[in-house]
C-alpha cells in the first residue's frame, strides 16, 4: 500500500508539473515533449485506478501518435515567438474575457455536480466480477453501446476523408508507381534473346553498343529488324 | 492486480539508475572544460545553412493522421478480441460494421493516392 501511495503521488506529481511546463514553456517543441511526460504519467495514474486498458490506449494512442501530429502542427505552423509575444497588450482583455467566462461555465458545471450514492462503491471496484477491465470494456462497448460504437467509426471515417480532402494535393511533377504496367511487362518486351555462336563478337550479330536505332547496312537483316521492333 | 506491475516498477527503476549513474558519473568523472568551437559542425559536417523548425510539406501531416486513425481502429479491436465469446454473434457483426466503414475510408485514400509519396 505504502508503494502505491508513492506511486500516486510521484505520478501526479510529475503529471501537475509537466502540464505546468506545457503552458510555461518557451519553446513550442519542449512544450509538446513535456505533454508526452505527462501522458505518460496520466497512464501511470490510471493503472493505480485499475483501468489498464485506459492506460495502453493513453500510451499507445496519445503518446504514439497523437503527440507525433502535435510536434508535426507545431513545426508547421512557422510561428515567430517575438510577434506572438508582441500583442500579449492588445489581446489582454480579449484573453481575459474568455478565461472568465470558461471560469465561471466550469465553476457553474462543478458546483451543481452530484455523486450517485453507489459511485462511492463502484469506484472501489473498476473491474466489476472477475473479468479484466478490458474484457469489461468489450463486453458493453459492442453491443450495449453499438450505436456510439458505429457511431465513432463514421466519425474517424469523416477525420480521414476530411484530412484527405484538406490538405492532399495532385503535383503534376510527382511519377506515380503504376503496379499493372510493371505487373503486364513481359520478359520478351524488354529482353532480346540472342544465340550467340562460338567465337562470334556481338557486331556479327548486328548488335552495337551503344544501342543505334536503325544498324548499318549489311549485317544480318533478322536480328536488325528484331531489334528495331523491341526498342520502338 | 498492482502487484503484477511491480516488476515494471523494478525495472523501470533500474533504468533510471543506470541513466542517472552514467550521466553523473561522466559530470563527476569527467574534465569540463566547455567551450564554443565544441559545440560547432564537425570537420566534415557542413555549417547549417537553416534553421531546423522552419516549415514543412503538409503530406507529413497527412501520413500522422492517417496513422492515428489506424491506430484507433486497431486499440478498438484489442477488448473487442478479449471478450469475443461472450458478444457473440452480434458483437462480431457490430466490429465488421466498423471495419467496413473504415476500408471504405482506406480505399477512398488507396484511390485518391493519399498513401503514395511521390
Amino acid at each position: 500500500m505504502a508503494l502505491q501511495a508513492i506511486a500516486f503521488y510521484l505520478m501526479a506529481a510529475v503529471t501537475l508539473g509537466s502540464g505546468l511546463a506545457v503552458v510555461s514553456a518557451r519553446n513550442p517543441v519542449h512544450s509538446v515533449l513535456f505533454l508526452i511526460a505527462a501522458f505518460f504519467s496520466a497512464a501511470g495514474l490510471f493503472v493505480l485506478l485499475g483501468a489498464e486498458f485506459l492506460a495502453m490506449l493513453l500510451v499507445v494512442v496519445y503518446v504514439g501518435a497523437v503527440a507525433v501530429l502535435f510536434l508535426f502542427v507545431v513545426m508547421m505552423l512557422d510561428v515567430d515567438f517575438a510577434e506572438l509575444r508582441g500583442g500579449f497588450q492588445r489581446y489582454l482583455p480579449v484573453g481575459l474575457t474568455v478565461g472568465a467566462l470558461l471560469l465561471i461555465e466550469l465553476l457553474l458545471v462543478l458546483g451543481g455536480w452530484k455523486l450517485a450514492p453507489e459511485a462511492a462503491v463502484l469506484k472501489l471496484s473498476s473491474t466489476p466480477g472477475n473479468v479484466s477491465n478490458t474484457a469489461a470494456i468489450g463486453r458493453l462497448l459492442y453491443t450495449d453501446y453499438i450505436f456510439l460504437f458505429q457511431a465513432a467509426g463514421l466519425i474517424l471515417l469523416v477525420a480521414m476523408i476530411g484530412a484527405i480532402v484538406l490538405t492532399l494535393r495532385d503535383r503534376k511533377t510527382s511519377r506515380h508507381q503504376v503496379i499493372r504496367v510493371q505487373n503486364e511487362r513481359a520478359v520478351a518486351d524488354t529482353l532480346l534473346m540472342v544465340d550467340a555462336g562460338l567465337g562470334a563478337g556481338i557486331k556479327t550479330l548486328g548488335i552495337y553498343r551503344p544501342l543505334v536505332e536503325t544498324p548499318p547496312q549489311g549485317r544480318d537483316p533478322v536480328a536488325a529488324t528484331e531489334l528495331g521492333e523491341r526498342r520502338s | 492486480m498492482l502487484m503484477e506491475y511491480l516488476p515494471i516498477i523494478v525495472f523501470m527503476i533500474i533504468a533510471g539508475g543506470i541513466a542517472l549513474a552514467m550521466v553523473g558519473g561522466s559530470l563527476i568523472a569527467a574534465q569540463q572544460k566547455p567551450y564554443a568551437e565544441k559545440l560547432s559542425a564537425y570537420e566534415c559536417g557542413f555549417e547549417p545553412f537553416d534553421d531546423a523548425r522552419r516549415r514543412f510539406d503538409v503530406r507529413f501531416y497527412l501520413v500522422a493522421i492517417l496513422f492515428i486513425i489506424f491506430d484507433l481502429e486497431v486499440a478498438f479491436l484489442f477488448p473487442w478480441a478479449v471478450s469475443l465469446a461472450d458478444i457473440g454473434l452480434f458483437g462480431f457483426l457490430s466490429m465488421l460494421g466498423f471495419l467496413g466503414v473504415l476500408t471504405v475510408g482506406f480505399i477512398y485514400e488507396w484511390c485518391k493516392g493519399a498513401l503514395e509519396w511521390e
